[in-house]
């Protein structure tokens, strides 16, 4: 399945962006990671090798003896093997009596040793080199020397930066491995939860164009969303083609008849050479094009009360305004200014969730199919039964025949629109605009003559 | 940097009562073309040991010219510290057998670093901080005249040597030598390093004192006293000096409860001038070429001795690290001295 690489005006990918997301993360994750890393192995290295700085300190301590009346120091080889524990670094000892004099190792004045027993660290410098250094206090009390003796023991750093270092670096392989997995996962993660909307694109590219029906729904909870958003457009496409199919087929078909009685009403005018008869052809002619404009007005009524029905917004009415609004635009007097019109409402709001337009459309056309096939005074009433708000046109004459009221559920009936009638089309109308506010047209004979109803479920709660 | 110079000055006056006023080379020699500037290359090994080896460095390296000076071990000590103080060095190479004054001079910062794979190559025994690097393989020897011991007496281990010590024959009667440790570095390295193997130094210090032993001074001096037959046996003799064809009647023995072996230490001075040559002739020195030439001079043994009766287990190279510092201290020194003479009734 072909699949377009880079649609225009899409962001970049998701993949993409998750990816440089966790990397971004895994980077600053992995500074704050080396940062720590560093400060813990610096502390680590610290205490490991203050240990043996105060070991070694400590041994040469011990190794200090009083003879004649003089402290003296037999400098232990244990303390340097264990100094030597930092294989490369540099060793600074000293050992100094009660007035500071140097008994043995290094000289130069150190400012920082104490004279404390307890062991004092502190940082100084060995030649140019920075180091540490610890200086302990031994305190004689002897009958021949009394005093204290302090030593000091220095070593250079090496070997505590190459600990912190490889404390760090491991810390980072770990890191570096732990996000590399994660990002791993990232990926397959992302892949996996992508594959549903690839799979409806392919569904989509791959789809017969005139095929509207729902897609399968079976997707996670996200796409699925989408797939309901697509499959609601897809549904309302569909009746809006199909309308427009009907619309075309139907005017083609019900045009074709009554254009071809005026071509041939006008051929007979034009051969016709007596005056009288062709007078009475033309008034013939007359009224076949006065019939056919309202067929035409009737058309278009129906294709725009079916496009509004499904497009307009459904707001909460009152059907007696809708009824009321069409008794008092008084259009029904200039179709039949003779008959008698009468409006039936209750004093209580009717309430329905429609569009007034459409409803409005659909009750001017049950009127009109009154006035022109009914008999007698028509009422127009809006009633409210049960659950059902009906909004009902009713004449005193008998309506159609059986067979006409079984038809009455096609589209259209082709033999009252060849004669120029539009009983059927107008029906069509108030039955499609019923069904689009989830009701439905009811038509039937009462005990006082012939009603048609459009009933309509009541809005539930009144806001 | 005066605690060091206060320092070097307390450990000269300590160690060098007799020779403190011997502070020149004791010869000088050039090796590489005559004219142009040459590396200073100061060392304690006798310039005819090391003669030909530096004739093949500067004969591989066409541009370089070595002037080779020859020191005392306590006097290049002391020179090289004045150096260091001073902050530049005549010297661009120190080569040493006083291994524990090298330590020193290099704990003290006085070294230039250097890593090259042939330095990197060394066992961690032989090298420190890369700035101070065992080039030799030499080891200590007991040494005897071939007509003055008979075979049944010739001491392969100490406990023998310390047996024939308290025989009191008068055949051995100050007929025993050794380093004078105060006037020889390398010396007192030796009797360091036997001491740290308590035990035996002990009673071989008792058996020197019984035996009424010599302590005289330089490797050659003695090989050449048991040659002719002034001395019957010397001990702790650096085993690289004795040529058998120039030395006749001398016999050779590896101790076999243990073996000494030095390993001379190479420094480069941080502030010397040709660290470069002195570079290229550390990494010479440790080419296959180079130590072809070692191993000719006697520098260079492999661990099998020819005395094959000492086990290469026994073979106690002496560490290049900071543990040799112990053997500078000022105290120690001179309880270890104190001791020493005490032993040689001085």
């Amino acid at each position: 399945m072909s699949r377009p690489a880079v649609i225009a005006g899409a962001t970049a990918s998701l993949k993409r962006r998750v990816i440089s997301g966790v990397l971004a993360l895994l980077l600053v994750g992995g500074a704050v990671a080396a940062l720590a890393a560093f400060g813990y192995g610096r502390a680590a290295a610290r205490e490991s090798y203050d240990r043996l700085l105060l070991g070694a300190a400590n041994d040469i301590a011990e190794a200090i003896s009083i003879q004649n009346g003089a402290p003296v120091v037999d400098l232990p080889v244990a303390a340097f093997q264990l100094l030597a524990l930092a294989p490369d670094d540099r060793i600074y000892y000293s050992v100094r009596g009660p007035d500071g004099a140097v008994l043995t190792g290094a000289t130069g004045p150190l400012a920082q040793a104490g004279q404390t027993a307890t062991p004092k660290f502190f940082d100084s410098k060995m030649g140019d080199e920075n180091a540490r250094f610890v200086s302990l206090a031994r305190r004689f009390a002897e009958r021949s020397f009394s005093g204290t003796v302090t030593v000091i023991v220095g070593q250079t750093l090496r070997a505590r930066t190459e600990m912190a270092l490889g404390l760090t670096r491991d810390a980072l392989i770990a890191a570096a491995i732990g996000g590399i997995a994660l990002l791993a996962a990232a990926v397959l993660v992302i892949d996996r939860a992508m594959r549903p909307l690839r799979r409806i694109a392919d569904q989509l590219v791959g789809r017969d164009p005139h095929d509207l029906t729902p897609m399968e729904t079976q997707v996670p909870a996200e796409v699925a969303v989408m797939v309901g958003a697509m499959n609601r457009f897809m549904a309302r496409l569909d009746r809006q083609v199909a309308a427009m199919r009907n619309l075309i087929s139907d005017t083609a078909h019900q045009l074709r008849t009554p254009v071809a009685a005026l071509r041939v009403q006008a051929e007979l005018a034009s051969a016709e050479e007596d005056d009288a008869r062709r007078e009475q052809i033309l008034t013939r002619l007359q009224r076949r094009t006065r019939s056919l404009g309202e067929l035409l007005d009737q058309m278009l009524s129906r294709a725009l009360v079916i496009h509004r029905t499904d497009a307009a917004r459904r707001v909460p009415l009152d059907l007696r305004d809708v009824a009321l609004d069409v008794i008092e635009s008084r259009d029904h007097e200039l179709v039949a200014p003779s008959r008698d019109v009468v409006l039936e409402i209750g004093e209580e709001a009717v309430m329905v969730m429609a569009d007034t337009l459409s409803l409005s459309e659909a009750l001017r056309n049950l009127l009109g199919n009154a006035l022109k096939h009914g008999a007698g005074r028509v009422r127009v009433g809006v009633t409210q039964e049960g659950a059902q708000a009906c909004l009902w046109v009713e004449d005193s004459g008998p309506g159609p025949s059986a067979e006409v009221l079984e038809r009455i559920g096609e589209r259209f009936e082709k033999n009252a629109a060849s004669v120029g009638q539009s009983a059927g089309l107008g029906l069509s109308i108030a039955r499609a605009v019923a069904f689009a506010f989830g009701g439905e047209l009811k038509l039937g004979a009462t005990g006082q003559g012939f009603r048609a109803t459009i009933s309509l479920p009541m809005q539930e709660e009144q806001i | 940097m005066t605690r060091f110079m206060m320092l070097v000055s307390a450990l000269i006056a300590a160690a060098l009562p007799a020779f403190a006023q011997q502070d020149g080379p004791e010869a000088r020699a050039r090796f590489g073309p005559a004219d142009g500037p040459a590396m200073v290359l100061r060392s304690t090994t006798d310039i005819t040991v090391l003669g030909p080896t530096l004739q093949d460095f500067t004969a591989r390296n066409p541009g370089i010219a070595v002037a080779y000076e020859q020191w005392g071990s306590n006097a290049l000590y002391e020179i090289s510290w004045r150096d260091c103080e001073a902050g530049q060095s005549r010297a661009d190479a120190v080569l040493s057998s006083a291994v524990h004054q090298m330590v020193d001079l290099v704990n003290s910062g006085c070294a230039g670093s250097y890593r090259s794979s042939a330095s990197a190559g060394l066992p961690a025994a032989r090298r420190w901080r890369d700035q101070l690097w065992g080039v030799t393989q030499e080891p200590a020897v007991i040494i005897y005249n071939t007509h003055l011991v008979p075979p049944q007496d010739v001491p392969h281990t100490r406990f023998a040597l310390l047996d024939l010590m308290r025989r009191d024959e008068p055949r051995y009667q100050g007929k025993i030598a050794t380093y004078e440790i105060e006037a020889s570095g390398l010396g007192y390295l030796f009797a360091f390093e036997d001491s740290l193997e308590a035990s035996t130094f002990g009673a071989l210090m008792e058996g020197f004192s019984r035996a009424r032993a010599v302590a005289t001074c330089c490797s050659a001096e003695i090989i050449k006293g048991v040659s002719q037959g002034e001395y019957a046996i010397a001990y702790n003799v650096l085993g690289s000096y004795v040529n058998a064809r120039r030395d006749p009647n001398v016999g050779v023995i590896w101790p076999q409860d243990y073996t000494l072996m030095l390993s001379r230490a190479y420094m480069i001075p941080k502030s010397g001038e040709q660290a470069y040559s002195a570079q290229k002739l550390l990494d010479f020195l440790l080419s296959g070429p180079g130590k072809e030439d070692l191993r000719a001079a006697g520098l260079l043994v492999s661990g099998e001795p020819e005395d094959s009766a000492t086990p290469a287990s026994a073979l106690h190279t002496i560490a290049i690290s900071p543990v040799l510092l112990v053997a500078l201290d000022r105290q120690k020194r001179a309880q270890f001295i104190a001791r020493w003479r005490a032993a040689f009734g001085r």
